[in-house]
């Protein structure tokens, strides 16, 4: 059985069509990830699978359970960390706790021990009693881990993760989830715009405008983009590009660093095309490629890389209240 | 049992983020300061006739004397504490909702209704929290206060703060942004007071002014602590009679509300607002 399927689902604001049809399903045990740039549709669809939303049309189940007429059974299956925090700042981490092991109807005398158990894993036990106000956004990011393990959920949602982390929080907080799955067989989905965080994934969707443009393994979307990438910076770029493109059959790109084509096996490449090549070659870059690069191929555009500072964030916010209306 | 509990956490919230917010509670105090001291002092030397023509010129002195603008104003300015602290807590439902926090609510297994509820109830607590700060203030305008008058009042205040605080829950279910909220506030708060009878006396008032107050839910709810704090200050029954047609009390259709009367209104209003608080909870996007 699969721990979530989603059938035709599509989602509107308004005119807006933020979820355009898409289709999938979840291995029970897996690491899923929906990669794609801000916008694409990656938060609506978490927000539908975890009953915030409703689809406009199509199905979706969680843990065997329609989103739409089982809520309450959803709900107890998954835990969610949000993209934007969402714990009490005027509370302490432990009521920030207590107060979620209440609302999930975790037993009173399995509450104490559960709080320490996920305060420890995180390891914020020893500041359980202070105020939520006074931790930094990776402490505030753990305890949101944290709280939604609490109650054993089959699935953890999480939406954008790690954003605005620095990379060394970034990587703890990924150990989590790695420890996570290994010992509670717990279904992660994931949405990111990171293409390292995405790597995790045991099978990622690409997203884009509201639709999967393709849905594999890391490993196979980068096979897709066919080869290695190779930059190539030369005294004659103009003469080299055609150059190359004649002798090897390859597309050959102008970029700001000079030229971009693939191959496949660069490594054994590269001394052909220094011996061969007609223009001087001033230096030579080797790539796997990336997911950014299989993105590049299906659309045409890149993912914006960069890191979401504060005002892209808020910039994110307005733009989701603006399609709430 | 675990929608029960979590209906009371949720309301515990609430009453533990308000009294962990001394400045706010602190600045609450300014404006019922404001009424009693500068407000009550200034004005009660021009409300001396409020009894003229009403009985003997000896029962006129005596409730003159009893009864400064001060002491009348004392049962609104509580009614006012607690009704600005109940609309406030739909302010913390939109904050949420702002900030973030509402999503852990919506997405755990409980009702929608329970949360309203929840916070509801919090709200009401708060309220009442809020008028008890001000009734502690009773001796210093010249207000005796006694056991058997904290006792009815604490239940009648709790009834108000219920009825007030659904309807700032009604309004927040479907609120986006803390600003359009706080504008709704100041349309409402201060008019929905003084259109009360609290702030002057229901006598001779100009016939639209007497029907908005007739139609206005906090007539009704300020008027039992009213009545309940007069009685309890040592004036002979014949002069409470008057005090009705002083414009202290609320006369509906030639009929004098009696707080049991009160109290009907109260409920109905309440048990309406919370209901379509409930309902306008629910509705999911």
């Amino acid at each position: 059985m699969y721990i979530i399927e989603v059938e035709n689902l599509v989602r509107k604001y308004g005119d807006l069509t933020a979820v355009d049809n898409i289709s999938f399903s979840v291995e029970e045990g897996e690491i899923f990830g929906f990669l794609g740039p801000n916008g694409a549709g990656k938060t609506t669809t978490i927000s539908v699978l975890c009953t915030l939303l409703r689809p406009t049309s199509g199905r979706a189940w969680v843990n065997g359970h329609d989103v739409v007429r089982e809520q309450a059974a959803v709900r107890r299956s998954i835990g969610l960390v949000f993209q934007d925090p969402s714990l009490d700042d005027r509370l302490t981490a432990q009521e920030n706790l207590e107060f979620h092991a209440v609302l999930y109807d975790i037993p009173a005398d399995v509450r104490a021990k559960r709080t320490e158990e996920v305060l420890r894993m995180v390891e914020l036990y020893d500041r359980r009693n202070n105020l939520v106000r006074t931790f930094s956004g990776g402490m505030k990011r753990r305890l949101e881990i944290a709280r939604g393990l609490m109650h054993y959920p089959k699935v953890l949602f999480l939406d954008e993760p790690t954003l605005g982390l620095d990379p060394q929080t970034r990587s703890h907080i990924w150990e989590y989830i790695l420890e996570l799955r290994e010992r509670e067989g717990i279904t992660i989905f994931l949405t990111t715009h990171y293409m390292e965080e995405a790597e995790h994934a045991d099978r990622i969707a690409i997203i884009d405008y509201g639709r999967i443009v393709a849905l594999d393994t890391p490993e196979n979307l980068k096979s897709m983009v066919g080869g290695d990438i190779i930059t190539v910076k030369t005294r004659d770029d103009e003469a080299a590009a055609r150059q190359i493109a004649a002798r090897y059959g390859v597309k050959v790109r102008r970029t700001a660093d000079g030229l971009s084509f693939k191959v496949a096996k660069g490594e054994e490449f590269i001394p052909k095309l220094v011996v061969e090549s007609e223009t001087e070659i001033l230096s030579v870059g080797l790539r796997r490629p990336t997911l950014d690069d299989v993105f590049l191929k299906l659309t045409g555009r890149e993912i914006r890389e960069e890191e979401a500072g504060p005002l892209d964030r808020m910039r994110e916010r307005m733009r989701r209240r603006a399609r709430r209306h | 049992m675990h929608t029960l509990r979590a209906i009371y956490i949720i309301g515990y919230r609430e009453i533990l983020r308000y009294w962990r917010d001394k400045p706010r509670i602190i600045s609450s105090f300014a404006r019922p300061l404001l009424f009693l001291f500068v407000f009550g002092s200034g004005l009660s030397p021009a409300m001396g006739g409020l009894a003229r023509g009403l009985g003997s010129e000896g029962l006129e002195a005596a409730l003159g004397e009893a009864i400064d603008y001060t002491k009348f104003i004392f049962p609104g300015v509580i009614g006012m504490n607690m009704l600005i602290a109940s609309l406030m807590s739909g302010i913390s439902i939109v904050w949420d909702r702002e900030f973030g926090f509402l999503k852990e609510v919506l997405v755990a297994p409980i009702s929608r209704a329970a949360v309203a509820l929840g916070k509801t109830l919090g709200g009401s607590t708060i309220g009442v929290i809020q008028g008890l700060l001000i009734l502690a203030l009773a001796p210093s305008v010249g207000v005796s206060v006694t056991p058997m008058m904290v006792i009815q009042l604490i239940p009648l205040m709790l009834l108000a703060s219920f009825a007030t605080t659904s309807l700032g829950v009604l309004i927040a279910a479907r609120m986006r942004t803390v600003e359009s909220f706080g504008m709704i506030m100041n349309l409402l708060t201060m008019p929905m007071i003084f259109i009360s009878g609290a702030m002057f006396p229901l006598r001779d008032l100009p016939s639209w002014m007497d029907f908005l107050v007739k139609i206005n839910p906090v007539t009704y709810a300020i008027d039992p602590l009213r009545q309940v704090i007069f009685r309890a200050q040592g004036l002979p029954e014949a002069a409470l009679e008057k005090l009705p047609q002083m414009g202290l009390g609320v006369i509906v259709f030639g009929h004098t509300m009696t707080i049991a009367d009160d109290i009907i209104v109260i409920v109905a209003f309440g048990v309406t607002m919370i209901a379509l608080a409930m309902w306008m909870f629910s509705i999911q996007d």
